[in-house]
């Protein structure tokens, strides 16, 4: 079986696991949406695509600026960053239940939440299959559909497995991989060890080109050059690609490496790559295709 | 000592400062007006003049009326008014000791200590003791900032006071090397910072009001209420300090007396206020400034008019702050400053050649 192929079945079994949750958890929407009407706050792009994915979306009175996936809760109203969070703001959506992605905050505006009587739900975080399903799992318990949560969380992590099990499929030399979050006035600020984008790189079947430092730092051009990336991935923000990568390439630090050489740079919507949501199976899938796909 | 306008023999000065003493109540009065609608508007919709209905009537308020009301909006309002009052009168006194329209309480240090005590907070808390760290809870970060301000004042006014004389040339300067001190080791600190730490810092240095709960208003409400009336008591010894050191000197002003006064005053004011709502820029500078052209240089009228417009304008902002992209809310700091910067810019266009300061 050619490479070409096999990537192609994963993708498709990928996506048929998908489609079957997705179809199961849309016939329970529609009995659900007479029930339960819309009293649900989700701050947290991944606990807002975990919402959507258990067929509860219709449950949603407002978001936060980082949930921006499916496309249709950009039209509720936003309530701010999910670390900003305003009390006032808040408690003039009328939610009655809140669920908070791990980090949102301030604590103060917590405190008065708790203070009117509001259920708050916090979601733990985490960079692997197991922290994504106890997401699912905990959102699920929220919301009251623990049935629907089980199916959601099995799913997810089947196809998860499906995906990683392909990607440590690899044979050959693993391609180096250099997440830039950005190069704002020339200046990389990448990716190193402990973050959800080492994370997904790893799953993805590559290795994170920039070592030795934890967390998103900006990286010397030097440093740069060193750590020699095969590949440069970047969140799509829009924009034309091509634009992205002439500017990229001609960056000193990245001119010479082998990335610029074929002019390898991979774009990957920021909330589906980094989000530990429950597409996370399909970001690793789409990584790993480019990496190794041709 | 006489007062500085009985020994001019001018008039006109004198009906400035009457002038300047009316607008106590008209600025009065505005804080007032503003307090009130602050009280009245917010992103939930209710307001003052229902829930005072509903009081009236007898009925008992909801739950969600009674936690916006009291534990939302009016600390808020609080918190503003004090931090509005305590920025505006900190600039008025330094400008006044500094003889410089240019001052502003960051140069006894207080804004660069206060950044740097917040940002070793937010960086570093976390490595603090479990124990120590659940006993300050979530004031860790305005209580560093306010320790780091006052160290910051104090090692300031150390380095530039010499045989019981404080040279405030000295101090000026020293002020500048070390803000560029604290800005290196925020440097460090930031470099070390994870992104949600970078966040965080970010949005202290915009500052905000929303924080703002009885809890810290009840550490930072008696600072900073004794700090501004220490400063009202200045005006005098500030107009003799206007005519140089040597001058005030003669003239019978305690001047090393006033220097330390003024010093305190603002250490204690603005780093009470910096503490508890993170970096709000240009209210110091702006509303003594606006005042001056308005009504003359006589501190006497000055520091209680800076406290009144400065709390009336900070208010104001918030309220902006606050329902301009409900359910959101922005950052304080800049809505000062978008709002300000410009109309102060054409209020100097509009005095120009007219007044020279």
């Amino acid at each position: 079986m050619t490479r070409r192929m096999y990537n192609t079945l994963t993708a498709l079994m990928v996506a048929l696991v998908a489609a079957c949750a997705a179809w199961s958890l849309n016939a329970d929407e529609s009995t659900a949406k007479e029930a339960a009407p819309a009293d649900v706050l989700s701050i947290g792009g991944d606990v807002t695509e975990i919402v959507h994915a258990l067929g509860q979306g219709h449950r949603l009175l407002a978001r936060d600026t980082t949930s921006t996936w499916p496309p249709e809760v950009r039209d509720l109203p936003d309530v701010g960053y999910m670390r900003q969070l305003s009390p006032e703001g808040v408690l003039s959506v009328g939610p009655s239940l809140i669920l908070l992605a791990e980090g949102a905050g301030p604590p103060e505006t917590l405190e008065v939440l708790r203070a009117a009587d509001i259920d708050l739900v916090e979601v733990n975080g985490g960079f692997d299959a197991e922290a994504i399903a106890a997401k699912i799992r905990t959102v699920g318990a929220a919301l009251e559909v623990p049935e629907q949560a089980e199916a959601l969380a099995r799913d997810v992590t089947l196809a998860l497995d499906i995906a990683l099990a392909d990607a440590a499929a690899q044979t050959g030399p693993r391609k180096r991989v250099l997440f830039v979050l950005s190069a704002a006035g020339g200046k990389l600020t990448v990716a190193g060890e402990n973050t959800g984008a080492a994370a997904v790189i790893r799953m993805a079947g590559g290795v994170n080109a920039a070592q030795g430092f934890d967390g998103y730092k900006q990286l010397t051009d030097e440093a740069a050059s060193v750590a020699a990336p095969d590949v440069i991935v970047m969140m799509d923000r829009g924009g034309n690609h091509d634009a992205t990568a002439d500017l990229l390439f001609s960056l000193p630090a990245l001119a010479i490496t082998p990335a610029a050489e074929t002019r390898a740079l991979v774009k990957i919507d920021g909330l589906k790559l980094l989000g530990f949501g429950v597409r996370t199976a399909q970001a690793v899938t789409e990584l790993n295709a480019t990496l190794y796909g041709d | 000592m006489v007062a500085m306008s009985d020994t001019l023999p001018a008039t006109p000065r004198r009906t400035r400062l009457e002038r300047a003493r009316r607008l106590h109540v008209v600025l009065a009065l505005l804080v007032g007006l503003v307090a009130l609608i602050s009280l009245n508007v917010g992103a939930t919709g209710f307001s003052l003049v229902n829930v005072i209905a509903k009081t009236l009537r007898g009925e008992a308020l909801s739950r969600m009326e009674s936690v916006v009301l009291w534990d939302i909006r009016l600390p808020r309002l609080v918190m503003g008014l004090l931090v509005g009052a305590a920025l505006a009168t900190s600039g008025a006194v330094m400008q006044g000791l500094f003889r410089n329209p240019l001052a502003d309480p960051g140069i006894v240090g207080v804004t660069a200590g206060g950044m740097l005590g917040a940002t070793l907070a937010i960086v570093l808390g976390g490595m603090l003791p479990a124990g120590l760290l659940a006993m300050t809870g979530g004031t860790l970060v305005p209580i560093a900032a306010f320790a780091g301000s006052w160290l910051t004042t104090i090692l300031l006014y150390r380095v530039s006071t010499r045989a019981g004389r404080t040279s405030v040339a000295t101090m000026l300067l020293a002020g500048i090397a070390f803000t560029a001190l604290a800005g290196a080791l925020v440097g460090i600190l930031i470099y070390k910072a994870d992104d949600s730490q970078l966040r965080d810092l970010t949005f202290w240095n915009m500052g905000s009001l929303a924080g703002a709960n009885w809890v810290k208003l009840a550490s930072a409400a008696p600072i900073i209420l004794a700090a501004l009336v220490g400063a009202m008591l200045l005006g005098r010894g500030l107009n003799g300090l206007a005519l140089g050191e040597a001058t005030a000197h003669h003239i019978g002003i305690p001047v090393q007396w006033m220097k330390n006064g003024a010093i305190l005053a603002v250490a204690a004011a603005s780093g009470a206020a910096v503490a508890v709502s993170g970096g709000i820029g240009f209210v110091g500078i702006v509303v003594p400034h606006l005042l001056r052209l308005a009504t003359g240089p006589d501190h006497r009228a000055l520091l209680l008019n800076s406290a009144l417009l400065g709390a009336a304008l900070l208010v104001a902002a918030d309220m902006i702050a606050r329902v301009v992209i409900a359910p959101a809310e922005l950052p304080i700091g800049i809505v000062t400053a978008v709002m300000g910067a410009p109309f102060f810019l054409w209020i100097l266009l509009r005095q120009r050649g007219v007044v020279d300061l």
